[in-house]
């Protein structure tokens, strides 16, 4: 019987079937579930699978990697912007190459659901020449992930999983097929590939280089890249999910057009070199940035081609059925428009949450000051920029809050306040605090210790409480200048008090506040056997 | 068969429970199941949306084209009204009265209710003070899967399976309130499509 899974679900379940022996990431929409599928369901396998959380993507990644040098199975999950995190060690490793498979399944969010950007990590595969699967369906990932692991085994490089939000977050039901045991401990000495100094590092680029026609032919022959045949003079190139909304379109106005299908990089030549002999037209349709198809036209054009870049699709955001529709000169069916009475309905902070005690404190705090420019980061306290408190000026990048306000006070500005949380501050905060003390610059870093990672669903900070104090104290926060405080009501007045205090005073000060997320609190007292 | 059913709430308010008990039970029926969903930053509060879809025969998309949704289910009358750009020409409009107001500008319930009723035969529902007749307010969502019972494709009975196999880890009484309240919105359904 077919099971009903989330595409982030199917890729953990195929990652389980395949015979990983661990699975390294950190939470990050669209891609939590992954990990969270493998935390839930290890328990029922005969090996044992390691699954906790990572502080950050490129620790992840790294030991991702190191799980492969030992001849195991490792899986390593992130959202996009955590592959900018990992990228150091994405690229480096596709120079030493693997031992046991190494998948790096990576989501990415066209449309900006819940991210700062809609980068597409298509671009990262091509750019450290590994292969790239980007698979259509939730039974194609759960098919695709060992089919990933096995290429990875065999021609010894990670392979890159690229799904977007509307995969990752769909469920269909899922047919899964027998479980591989998992690969036994065998770590090669072979520092000729895994010692990256130049001489090494040469030898293997040159040896990357020359397997790109190795990795084409791949590409040729792979189940993921396939002709529906057709007829007409318009034939589509349809590029991972995008395959749907064309085969989509194609049932629903009974068409007859070819579409070549593609979930597997590098470009299958041949397979594209028919297509486009046989059409007059071809319209690319790819999820994210128009990589190939800006390949595709060259930089003197093509004029077979439409697609993103001259207006036939949307240049930004997710595509869907309708901009195929009309990319295709169809008709639309009559639509009812939004009545004008509509009003947006934009996300908030929980009622009860002690994010919002905290900025009502630290709001009366900024407003005796002429400069109340207010440092933020990624998470759930992100909710504290948008009304009624306004309370932050920044979010930009995991960690941003503390080097920029640490940037900005040193340029002169007085006070510069940072509020980061406690998965946050341990994900890219600590370095940035630690830069701050050495360079005496004077800032208040408030750390929104809420217990946990909030915003994607509750996951397991790697510190929080009592290990934030030490931590800072290890960094080198004097201990008169780091203060804890609790955000509720009833302590307002306190906090106003120490918060003014610490913004007032002209040196490196850490301020935590900790309060357990409701959420958290509530999912516990209803279950009170889970871990949070 | 195919049918295209958006449903609409604000974070928080369990549309996704809705859409598991159809899930299930359309794969009980044997058929096809595809389901979008929102997780991550506009859950806290915000408009959330989940397209399902389910067919007899292959389902490409898992977003629904606009204009070929046979069914709105909206825990929230507002947000019914986001997506009426997805609505069929004779799809339904099946949501609760009950309004979520935490944002500035909400419209008048009068401004609603006018806009709902331009659609085709709309189902509104007092979907919380049924579900306080059924035992608890916490079952609005399966006093709505009721009423929306008669145009989602699946028989009434199969969903009922459905709810007893969701709710099934917390008890007899869950379950038998849990149905109650389906029945309550499927009674109510049907005394309205008779009184139109």
């Amino acid at each position: 019987m077919k099971q009903l899974l989330l595409g982030a679900e199917a890729i953990a379940l195929g990652a389980l079937d395949a015979g990983i022996s661990g699975v390294y990431a950190y939470p990050g929409t669209p891609s939590t579930e992954i990990t969270e599928y493998i935390q839930k369901n290890r328990g029922d396998r005969e090996q044992p699978v390691r699954s906790a959380w990572s502080a950050n993507e490129k620790t992840a990644y790294e030991a991702a990697l190191g799980m492969s040098y030992a001849g195991k199975r490792s899986l390593v999950c992130m959202k996009h912007v955590g592959l900018n995190v990992a990228a150091d060690a994405f690229i480096n490793s596709a120079i030493t190459g693997v031992n046991g498979g190494l998948v790096v399944a990576v989501a990415d969010d066209p449309s900006m659901h819940s991210s700062q950007n809609e980068q597409d990590s298509r671009v990262y595969g091509k750019f450290a020449m590994v292969p790239v699967i980007e698979p259509a369906s939730q039974q194609e990932l759960y098919d695709a992930v060992r089919y990933a692991f096995d290429l990875s085994e065999s021609v010894k490089l990670p392979v890159l999983l690229r799904l977007t939000t509307r995969l990752a977050h769909s469920r269909a039901g899922v047919e899964g097929v027998s479980t591989r045991s998992q690969n036994p401990l065998n770590a090669p000495y072979a520092p000729e590939r895994f010692v990256l100094m130049p001489h090494n590092a040469r030898r293997q680029y040159n040896n990357l280089l020359g397997m790109q026609g190795q990795l084409e032919e791949h590409s040729e022959q792979s189940w993921l890249n396939r002709l529906i045949p057709g007829t007409g003079s318009t034939g589509v190139l349809a590029f991972g999910i995008a395959f749907n909304y064309v085969m989509e379109v194609r049932q629903a106005y009974g068409l007859d057009y070819p579409v070549l299908k593609i979930g597997h990089y590098p470009l299958p030549r041949k397979k594209i070199e028919s297509l486009f002999s046989a059409c007059d037209t071809i319209l690319v349709a790819e999820e994210g940035y128009p990589v190939y198809e800006e390949l595709l036209r060259g930089y003197f054009g093509h004029n077979k081609i439409k697609g993103r870049l001259d207006g036939t699709l949307p240049r930004a955001g997710e595509l869907n059925a309708d901009s195929v529709i009309l990319a295709l000169g169809l008709a639309k069916p009559e639509v009812i428009p939004v009545p004008a009475i509509m009003v947006n309905r934009p996300p908030e902070l929980c009622k009860g949450c002690g994010h919002r005690d905290l900025y009502e404190a630290l709001n009366t705090v900024m407003s005796a000051h002429e400069q109340r420019h207010v440092f933020s980061d990624i998470g759930c306290y992100t909710l504290g920029a948008l009304a009624p408190y306004n309370a932050i000026h920044t979010c930009v990048d995991m960690g941003a809050s503390i080097t920029m306000a640490k940037g900005a006070a040193d340029a002169g500005l007085r006070p510069a306040v940072a509020v980061i949380g406690d998965s946050t501050f341990t994900h890219s905060g600590m370095t940035g605090l630690l830069d701050a003390i050495n360079d005496g610059s004077p800032l208040t870093v408030i750390i929104a210790d809420n217990d946990t990672t909030a915003m994607t669903g509750g996951q397991d900070s790697s510190a929080n409480g009592s290990r934030l104090l030490e931590i800072c104290l290890g960094l080198g926060v004097e201990e008169a200048h780091l203060k804890t405080i609790i955000p509720l009501k009833s302590h307002l007045a306190e906090n106003i008090a120490v918060l003014r205090e610490e913004i007032a005073w002209e040196g490196v000060s850490v301020v935590i506040a900790q309060r357990e997320c409701i959420e958290t609190a509530a999912r516990k007292k209803r279950n009170p056997a889970a871990k949070a | 068969m195919q049918i295209n059913i958006i449903l609409a709430g604000v974070g928080g308010q369990g549309i996704l429970t809705i859409a598991a008990v159809i899930d299930h039970a359309a794969l009980q029926s044997g058929l096809t199941v595809r389901q979008a969903e929102v997780h991550g930053m506009s859950q806290r509060g915000g408009a959330v949306q989940s397209h399902l879809r389910i067919s007899d025969k292959e389902i490409f998309s898992d977003l629904i084209a606009e204009g070929t949704a046979n069914l709105i289910l909206s825990v929230e009358p507002l947000e019914a009204l986001r997506y009426l750009p997805f609505l069929a020409p004779d799809g339904r409009v099946v949501t609760a009265k009950d309004s979520f107001i935490n944002m500035v500008g909400y419209p008048s319930m009068e401004q609603i209710l006018d806009e709902l009723h331009r659609t085709n035969h709309p189902v509104l529902v007092n979907a919380a003070e049924l579900a306080r007749e059924a035992g608890s307010i916490r079952t609005s969502n399966m006093v709505m899967l009721g009423a929306a019972a008669p145009f989602i494709g699946i028989a009434g009975e199969t969903l009922e399976a459905s709810i007893e196999r969701l709710f099934e880890a917390k008890g007899a009484d869950i379950i038998a309130m849990n149905i109650r309240a389906f029945r309550t919105g499927q009674a109510f359904s049907q005394l309205q499509a008779t009184a139109t």
